[in-house]
């Protein structure tokens, strides 16, 4: 069985914090183990970060609309914007940050595709009719770990 | 957001009395922080025991923290709650850090470990 359901907010960091802490609570109660749901809270932040601020300008922030779609051994996460589309079309590779560095030159952002290559299973990015399509599929380990194809 | 700060000993603690430090708080957080530790000792030990959740951005202003500290100068991480010591784990800031699972043992001196 298949469950599905959408929110979506104004692409401020305020309301980003509500909306994500809405949909990760939402997974909660449907049975997603406890551990999961915050990797899925961590990817998906930093996702909808990347929206609040990339693809809106600062004073025109748009709609940032969230798809859940859980079946049983995986959830797919679609995060929907209106805004500009990922420089080149293409998504950051998101390698690890450098820190066998001096402090001094320690970086401070770069972080967040890193984080969500990490804690996604499976990433997909479209961009069409002027929105970015991004979706992120975690799988849910409540039966065999089965590999992708 | 609101920070406490107590000294004892050799160190300085500063305490994050907020659930979060994400990308609408990163900013002021690391303003706060260069506020409470413009001077004193040369430890400081951050206690995160009150957050559940840090993002990229809130990462990034607590390794802006520790830099803005100086040479000479550390900061320490003590009572790390789980998704915090993942985000730390996954992104290897364990490694740059001294963690410590709470205030008091990074504050416990160190001839209490032999």
């Amino acid at each position: 069985m298949v469950k599905t359901f959408a929110c979506s907010f104004t692409a401020t960091n305020l309301d980003a914090r509500s909306g994500i802490a809405s949909v990760v609570d939402r997974l909660r109660t449907l049975g997603i183990p406890a551990a999961r749901a915050d990797e899925v809270q961590i990817a998906l932040t930093e996702a909808v970060n990347n929206v609040v601020e990339h693809a809106y300008p600062d004073a025109a922030p748009g709609d940032v609309r969230i798809k859940a779609e859980l079946s049983p051994e995986r959830l797919w996460i679609s995060i929907q914007d209106a805004g500009a589309p990922y420089p080149n079309g293409q998504l950051p590779e998101g390698n690890p940050a450098d820190v066998n560095v001096p402090v001094q030159n320690l970086p401070e952002g770069g972080f967040g595709w890193f984080l969500i290559r990490e804690l996604a299973n499976n990433v997909q990015y479209e961009r069409s009719e002027g929105n970015n399509n991004l979706s992120l599929c975690f799988e849910i380990q409540v039966t065999s770990p089965s590999a992708g194809p | 957001m609101s920070l406490t700060t107590t000294m004892t000993g050799d160190a300085q603690i500063v305490k994050v009395n907020a659930e979060r430090i994400d990308a609408a708080m990163a900013i002021q957080f690391k303003e706060d922080m260069r506020a409470e530790t413009e001077s004193g000792p040369d430890r400081v030990i951050l206690d995160l025991s009150e957050v559940q959740f840090i993002d990229s951005s809130g990462l990034g202003a607590i390794v802006a923290a520790m830099k803005q500290l100086g040479s000479g100068r550390k900061l320490d991480l003590a009572g790390l709650t789980p998704m915090v010591e993942k985000v730390f784990r996954l992104t290897r800031m364990d490694t740059i850090f001294n963690l410590y699972s709470s205030l008091s043992e990074a504050t416990a001196p160190a001839s209490a470990n032999s």
